[in-house]
């Protein structure tokens, strides 16, 4: 399994372009207009510009009538929110709560102890792990995550929370690059996110991966 | 909540942050310890610790939420700043972090170690200052304050890690440190024996990625600085001091000798570790001490400190033995002629010594004495029976450097019979392993002789009391202070302090006839000697601790000597001695990628660098730009073109060169008529900034950083140039040549000011500028005043003298030449043939005809051909003769192949193939 994605992408029998609409969602979509081509190549920028679209999403999801404004700062472009009434807040989970707990929608934190602890984790996972995460680690993310929901609808069990919308968006450009081959390795992973993906009002701004649901590879092993 | 598992591992700072909060919160779990490699969570695909195992089944696998789950089981809240800090913690300092734990515990490397966290300890730093509260995010403290003390215990619990400008951090860190929750977990962490099992720890992690290796966070810092916006009130602050201007400063006195502390103001006496006398110095060797220590006198006398500046040749020793035996002189004609070789070369160098003796006089023996018997009388010095080194064929013991062998520590081939180069440990002779007489290589045996030793266990709490004092209120590099506590940490022994040989300082007590003091006991006294050689009253300086500041200057590998054994004997030898208190030390520089080599010839050496035609103030400049500061740095001749021709040539002459030009050409030679505008003031408010900023770096002996504001106010100098197009606006009406005029004046005074900032630094360009300004002679006395203010010291009418440019272009052919003529061979030394193989002759012989270098090598051949005849006169050891002649070849056969010629098919070169 030493082979990166992109080379078993090349030797993959069916190319993921073949496939309709894939083709028509690049990953250009993700970036607004008015952003500089040489911008684009700079991975700090390229996760600024995610976790502040991300936001602003999640804004949208949870029925905010007006968009907050952010800011960036540091090295990794930590976003960061001024509001009104004190202290600017500083990061992506740490605004995040803020804005779920805004909006009245606190169950989405997780209802007891146990589940708010769960659901911190997986969002501390996907802001030191999943973020930034080198090329060559990417593939035991994909296990991991895949062999945790093998017996769970959604990552704090069965209650949606942020954890899955910020996870979500988080692998979103990992779920898109790859091939049907490897999304059918990743089984319980590609349920989960198709899932996900089709939870009203979360896709927001996010092409749509294609899932199938029929097994194309039979005998490949997960 | 029994039912809740907790499992951690020793060494993990992540489970030292749980087990903080349980003990913060009062939570109840079973805590497991597991070993490390047992995988808890079934999901993950390493395994890791804390894990907390849930009633429910579930794995909790991250310390952060731990702690909080723990937070809300005891029944509080997490506020959005708690989340803040944690979220901070995981995603933004745990990466850095781990890079930094392994540089300290691993590589040993705490100075790069503390340079990863600069940032983010700032940050804190900022935080925590700026905040209206003693702790991260409250009155008292939280877990946030637990979960970062945990985090950084590892690195902060040694209290020298953290740089002094970094108060509130270690204020925090202290208090934190001080809840008896947090001395309880430490505690029980410490029994574990906490170090052994975090290098374990570490050694399983993965290798900190490349992303926060190569992107360090310092920078952050630095580019705020460049792009640092000046508020209103700074602006209007700085047209105010420029108009005070110099009103009527009296003209500073000048130096008269001899320099005496005076009452009422700051005394500093600055010492530079005394060059070896049988070696020309290298490049390393300059900027480690003595050009350093010039910067440093020459600063404080422009600060109007009473300073004096001392330094001179160690000359004792069993390596000018070696020399003069290799000479075929006596030891004192050795000294004689080296010590002339080092004043030149520091006089090139223009190191304006206030006084450069040496350690073979009356004053070195009468004071070494004395010190010995006030050790002696009041028993520091304790005798013993040594095991030595003996050669039988050449009749004598083997001290220090006439016995090579393998380390016992790291087993470098190449160890000495004191120190090993590689590790930097210090050796008992006889516990090398194969050692071998350096003169005629066979093997010693073991005999034994008397000796004294330095009682140092008996002096240590002595010597702890005043380190702690002297390292709280001075100046201590960060290398220094841990270099010093290390040695403390591994426990002092008694150290022998005579030897057996001739050229030293002789031991006065008739038991010990004969014998002479080992050179590290003696040498350190060269400095009170060699200031007893400038002046009489030399007691005034060195007997006056608390009128006197003691600088020491030197590399790194001298401050056990100046921070533990010097100290020791002074302290012993209770007469009131003024011990060190601010200890500045570099790191190593090395020469294009690779060490300086003597043996090996490589690298640029004291006394080549005035035949390079580039002058002095530029070497000073290239050097000092790349101090190394904090961590190594690299001379490179590619980087040094490119420094002289980007930052002096395009930058700094460039702006100083226009400011004159446009005066002259335009007013008459002189000063125009000012009438300031905002934008002015602004660049006035930016100039002041870097100049309170350069006082501030160079009070704590920050030399490399404080250069960097001068080239950044030539840099703020060039644009306002630009932008304002004085050339352009002189052709204009009224208006638009007053505009030019006031832009002119600003410029020229701005020149003004970084003649003076330049004097420490490029003495004779600080110089040219001054004469070409005609710049009154009180003029940098009154802008170094205090915390510094720039005011304009060149009015309205002032004449200027003739401008003409300050810098050359280096080019790039120029260059060329001279790597290849530095890049190896260009000493003859008597290290034997083997050594010489790296510059191996295919690198060295040109393919096509280099007259310049054909006729230098032919001046080689010349003086190869006189080495070898002497050495055959001198009827020398036969290896010896056989490497210089095997050079000798080596240097006819580069000859033809400059000349052109097709060099011959040499006999040697047949048999290595």
């Amino acid at each position: 399994m030493q082979k990166t994605l992109s080379e078993s992408k090349r030797c993959s029998p069916i190319t993921v372009k073949s496939l309709p609409v894939r083709s028509n969602h690049g990953p250009a979509a993700l970036q607004s207009p008015s952003n500089r081509a040489e911008q684009r190549s700079c991975p700090q920028w390229r996760r600024a510009n995610m976790a502040l679209m991300e936001l602003a999403s999640l804004e949208k999801s949870l029925g905010f009538k007006k968009a907050n404004k952010y800011s960036t700062q540091g090295n990794n472009k930590t976003p960061i929110l001024q509001s009104n009434k004190g202290a600017p807040l500083i990061g992506l989970v740490t605004i995040a709560s803020h804005l779920v707990q805004e909006a009245a929608q606190p169950e989405l934190l997780g209802r007891t102890a146990e589940q708010r602890a769960v659901v911190r984790q997986w969002l501390e996972y996907r802001v030191t792990q999943l973020d930034g995460c080198p090329k060559e680690d990417i593939r035991s993310i994909l296990k991991e995550l895949n062999q945790y929901l093998e017996d769970k609808v959604y990552l704090a069990g069965s209650d949606f929370t942020l954890a899955d919308i910020l996870l979500y968006y988080g692998v979103h450009h990992i779920m898109a690059d790859l091939s049907v081959q490897e999304k059918e390795q990743h089984m319980n992973l590609s349920r989960w996110f198709d899932h996900i993906q089709h939870y009203p009002g979360i896709r927001q701004h996010l092409p749509l991966v294609v899932v199938l649901r029929n097994r194309l590879y039979t005998g490949g092993h997960h | 909540m029994s039912e809740m598992k907790l499992f951690v591992s020793d060494g993990n700072p992540h489970c030292l942050k749980v087990l903080a909060v349980a003990e913060l919160t009062g939570v109840k779990c079973d805590i497991c310890h597991a070993s490390d490699d047992e995988r808890l969570v079934p999901f993950l695909s390493h395994p890791v610790r804390p894990v907390l195992l849930l009633p429910c089944g579930q794995h909790l696998f991250k310390a952060n939420p731990i702690c909080l789950y723990f937070l809300e089981v005891s029944g509080r809240d997490v506020c959005d700043l708690t989340s803040q800090w944690l979220e901070w913690e995981a995603a933004e300092l745990q990466p850095a972090l781990m890079q930094a734990l392994y540089q300290c515990v691993l590589l040993g490397k705490m100075t790069e170690a503390a340079n990863t966290l600069e940032g983010h300890l700032t940050y804190m730093e900022q935080r925590l200052s700026k905040g209206a509260t003693p702790f991260l995010a409250a009155e008292e403290a939280t877990v946030v304050d637990i979960v970062l003390w945990a985090a950084l215990y590892p690195l902060l619990s040694n209290s020298s890690f953290l740089p002094d400008k970094l108060q509130c951090v270690a204020r925090w860190f202290e208090q934190v440190n001080a809840l008896p929750v947090c001395q309880t977990v430490a505690q029980r962490v410490q029994q574990q024996k906490s170090l052994e099992s975090l290098k374990r720890f570490l050694q399983k992690q993965p290798l900190p990625p490349a992303r926060c290796r190569n992107a360090p966070l310092c920078n952050r810092a630095e580019e705020e600085d460049a792009e640092r916006e000046m508020t209103d009130e700074e602006i209007q602050a700085a047209g105010a001091t420029w108009s005070r201007g110099l009103a009527d400063r009296p003209t500073p006195a000048e130096r008269r000798h001899p320099i005496l502390p005076q009452e009422g103001k700051r005394n500093v006496l600055i010492t530079s570790a005394l060059p070896y006398v049988n070696n020309v110095p290298h490049l390393g060797n300059i900027i480690g001490c003595v050009l350093s220590a010039d910067v440093f006198a020459r600063y404080g006398r422009l600060r109007g400190w009473n300073a004096l500046f001392v330094c001179g040749t160690d000359e004792y020793g069993t390596a000018t033995e070696n020399k003069a035996r290799e000479e075929g002189l006596s030891p004192q004609e050795i000294c004689d002629k080296y010590h002339a070789v080092h004043a030149s070369i520091y006089k090139w160098f223009q190191i304006d010594f206030d006084h450069f003796g040496r350690t073979t006089t009356e004053k070195q023996t009468e004071i070494a004495q004395d010190i010995f018997w006030r050790l002696y009388d009041r028993g520091f010095l304790i005798p013993d029976t040594v095991d030595q080194l003996h050669c039988e064929n050449c009749q004598r013991f083997l001290a220090d450097r006439f016995v090579e062998g393998i380390c016992p520590n790291c087993r470098y081939p190449e160890a000495r019979g004191d120190q090993c180069d590689k590790c930097g440990r210090l050796i008992n002779a006889v516990e090398l392993k194969d050692p071998q007489c350096k003169v005629c290589k066979r093997t010693p045996v073991v005999r034994s002789s008397a000796h004294l030793f330095l009682d140092l266990p008996k002096l240590e709490s002595q010597l702890e009391q005043w380190l702690e004092q002297s390292m709280s209120t001075g100046n201590w590099t960060s290398n220094a202070r841990h270099i010093t506590r290390s040695w403390l940490r591994d426990g002092l022994k008694p150290r022998c302090i005579t030897r057996d040989l001739r050229w030293g300082t002789p031991v006065p007590h008739p038991d010990f006839s004969g014998k002479v003091f080992y050179v590290w006991f003696d040498a350190p006294i060269g400095y009170l000697s060699i200031t007893a050689s400038y002046t009489d009253e030399w007691e005034k300086w060195w007997k006056n601790p608390e009128k006197v500041e003691l600088y020491n200057f030197m590399a790194k590998d001298n401050v056990p000597f100046h921070s533990v054994v010097f100290p020791c004997s002074l302290l012993g030898a209770q007469d009131n001695y003024t011990l060190v208190s601010n200890l500045i030390a570099t790191e190593y520089l090395n020469y294009e990628d690779t060490k300086f080599s003597k043996s090996r010839g490589v690298g640029v050496f004291g006394d080549m660098a005035k035949d390079t035609d580039i002058p002095s103030d530029v070497w000073r400049f290239y050097l000092l730009y790349l101090r190394p500061e904090g961590q190594d740095s690299a001379f490179s001749w590619a980087d040094m073109a490119l420094k002289n021709n980007s930052e002096l040539l395009n930058n700094l002459g460039n702006f100083i060169n226009r400011a004159g030009m446009f005066a002259s050409k335009f007013f008459e030679g002189r000063v125009p008529q000012m009438e300031l505008q905002q934008e002015d003031k602004r660049l006035l408010a930016q100039v002041g900034f870097e100049l309170r900023q350069y006082i501030q770096l160079l009070d704590r002996v920050r030399i490399r950083d404080a250069l960097k504001c001068i080239l950044n106010i030539s840099r703020h100098g060039n644009q306002y140039i630009q932008v304002n197009e004085p050339w352009k606006k002189i052709k204009g009406g009224d208006e638009d040549r007053l505009r030019a005029g006031t832009v002119t004046g600003v410029s020229v005074n701005v020149a003004c000011l970084l003649s003076a900032m330049l004097r420490p630094y490029m003495p004779a360009v600080s110089a040219t500028i001054r004469e070409q300004l005609c710049a009154p002679a009180n003029c940098a006395d009154a802008m170094f005043q205090g915390a510094g203010s720039f005011v304009c010291t060149l009015p309205a009418g002032h004449r200027i003298g003739t401008i003409s440019p300050l810098f050359q272009k280096l080019e790039a052919e120029q260059i060329e030449s001279l790597k290849r003529r530095f890049g190896g061979q260009q000493i003859q030394s008597a290290a034997p043939a083997a050594a010489t193989v790296p510059a191996s002759p295919s690198a060295t012989i040109e393919t096509s005809a280099n007259p310049e270098r054909a006729k230098q090598l032919l001046q080689e051949v010349a003086e190869q051909g006189d080495r070898v005849r002497a050495l055959k006169a001198q009827k020398a050891e036969k290896t010896l003769i056989t490497a210089e002649v095997a050079k000798l070849l080596q240097l006819k056969k580069q000859l033809a192949a400059a000349e052109g010629k097709n060099p011959e098919p040499s006999p040697q070169k047949g048999k290595k193939k």
